[in-house]
């Protein structure tokens, strides 16, 4: 399918949804508390654009978000470091690892709110934690991809570790550490969610909760249709980043061809590449 | 054999012994002795799993060996060494790296001066034919091009000893036999140590001065073999008569075998 001609046809398949949405609400008399028509969500979007409160809120979470996911993916890389340098590390610190990443940390979340409060800090230490494991997996089972006649080469040429680091492992982890990153974004937005329904004063999953209590399920759609935009932003940015980064990966060269890579279509595949390791499928 | 009293590298009684397995201990080399002459060509022929690649290991110092040793110009290898290159059968070429930027990897490693390096670098991928690609990645050059760079690489640091391991083994018979006469043209201009590990007995006779036969299980010199056709040599001397007794001579030591390529 063309880029032109398949951008038509997603369109009239959105619009027709839509339309038929509104019409099957409307026709068979379903309640607004139940599922709100799409005009009504609509509506709903507008006002609390034109007000303000969307933005006020937005960003409050955005900011939760990348500030989680800064701070979880840089804890994730230093630790994944470690342990993919030093197998004592591993040994000593794999089980509670794989204990921890079994666990769903969203039911750390009320803990977390009695620790750190109501404010930014609870927020931002939830995104983290979720956004820490996928990253700490690809980090390790990136650093350790490197191939094995490339580090031959190295050491042929006496190498140091530390040069064996950073001019073959790290530039080979890349990929892994890259597809770790998107998965983690989504993730933070995910841990930065749960957490403000556990207890905010602001941010979109404090609006969603607030107008759960009133009944505002049409506002309650518009809500979601805006973490939907930010996740996409989100996740855009990292995929930018990765194109730059990963310029000579061969993954890269293939999925840069369609206007909307197959890849993508789940965020959770992280990227295409999904490495082999006891430690996949992270739970948030 | 009289030994040359230049020798690059002189290996004495030695012997690799991989720790047990489920059925003991694999004895991979076992009594290897030869010397490799200034400026000589040698090529090591042999079937796959004849220790072959471990022999290349243990002199470049990738590997210990279990007993006996390696001298370089008269000095014990025990770790890797700065002065020997090594070209393996795939290019091992960083993707990340325009390629010039991988043939001075060396450089980066070692630390010396990238900028002075530069020049000799370019007059480098000149030899080998690849002027014009300096600024292109390796993922957009073929297979053929891709081992050219990884030649050029090894030689960017000037080593005493080239090893090469199977260079041309994953290359199609057309670019192999175009990669040979190029890596003999290199080597009569610069006159470079190499010990050549093939599993190609044409390619072997073709660009060697002498070929070491190794036997398998475990792995053994079992003859050194001179090649004294005149150089350069063309394409065409495969089909002249001394060409011919040499392989048979080799090829009589795998004729049970089916392990080699004829």
């Amino acid at each position: 399918m063309t880029g032109i001609r398949g951008a038509i046809g997603r369109a009239v398949l959105l619009a027709g949804s839509l339309v038929l949405w509104e019409a099957a609400v409307r026709a068979l008399h379903v309640p607004a508390f139940i599922l709100p028509p799409p005009s009504q969500i609509g509506l709903a979007l507008y006002r609390g654009a034109e007000s303000g409160i969307y933005l006020q809120h937005s960003w409050i979470t955005l900011v939760e978000t990348v500030l989680g996911f800064l701070l979880g993916s840089a804890v994730a890389f230093l630790i994944g470091t470690v342990l993919a340098s030093s197998r004592r590390a591993e040994y000593f610190l794999y089980p509670f690892i794989v204990m921890f990443q079994n666990m769903p940390k969203v039911a750390l979340a009320p803990l977390i709110i009695i620790w750190f409060g109501l404010g930014l800090g609870s927020k931002v230490v939830s995104a983290a934690l979720i956004a820490f494991f996928p990253l700490l997996v690809n980090t390790i089972v990136g650093l350790r991809s490197a191939d094995e006649d490339r580090v031959d080469l190295m050491r042929s040429l006496g190498a140091t570790p530390m040069q064996i680091f950073w001019m073959l492992r790290l530039p080979s982890a890349l990929p892994f550490v890259m597809a770790g990153l998107e998965v983690a974004m989504v993730f933070s937005l995910v841990g930065a969610i749960v957490a403000e329904f556990v207890g905010s004063e602001a941010g979109l999953g404090m609006l969603i909760q607030s107008r759960n209590f009133s009944m505002d399920v049409a506002g309650e759609f518009a809500v979601l249709f805006l973490l939907a935009v930010l996740g996409l932003a989100l996740n855009a940015v990292v995929v930018l980043v990765r194109r730059r980064v990963l310029f000579w990966d061969p993954s890269e060269k293939q999925a840069s061809g369609g206007p909307w890579p197959e890849e993508r279509a789940l965020p959770a595949t992280g990227g295409g590449r999904r490495p082999e390791h006891p430690m996949k499928g992270s739970t948030p | 054999m009289a030994e040359p009293p230049d020798a690059v590298i002189a290996v004495k009684g030695l012997r690799k012994e991989y720790p047990a397995s489920s059925r003991g201990a694999v004895l991979a080399l076992e009594d290897i002795d030869f010397e490799v002459a200034e400026g000589e060509f040698v090529a090591l022929v042999g079937p796959s799993g004849c220790g072959k690649s471990t022999l290349l290991k243990i002199v470049a110092g990738l590997l210990p060996a279990t007993d006996g040793e390696v001298m370089l110009r008269s000095l014990p290898v025990t770790g890797p060494r700065r002065d020997i290159g090594v070209v393996f059968q795939s290019p091992v070429l960083f993707p990340w790296r325009t390629v010039l930027e991988n043939v001075l990897l060396p450089v980066d490693v070692q630390r010396l001066d990238r900028a002075k390096h530069r020049a000799r670098a370019l007059g480098l991928l000149a030899l080998v034919g690849l002027s014009g690609f300096e600024e292109r990645y390796p993922w957009e050059l073929s297979g053929g091009m891709q081992q050219r760079v990884a030649i050029t690489r090894s030689l960017m640091h000037d080593p005493a000893l080239l090893l090469m391991d199977e260079p041309f083994g994953a290359l199609d018979a057309m670019t192999r036999e175009s990669l040979n006469l190029e890596l003999q043209r290199i080597w009569l201009e610069r006159r470079e140590t190499i010990l050549f590990v093939t599993h190609s007995i044409p390619e072997a006779v073709f660009l060697a001065d002498r070929v070491f036969v190794m036997t398998p299980r475990p792995g053994r010199v079992l003859e050194r073999i001179e090649v004294r056709i005149p150089r350069p040599r063309t394409l065409e001397v495969m089909a002249t008569p001394e060409f011919g007794r040499i392989a048979r001579a080799i090829r009589a030591h795998f004729n049970l075998r089916a392990e080699v390529d004829a």
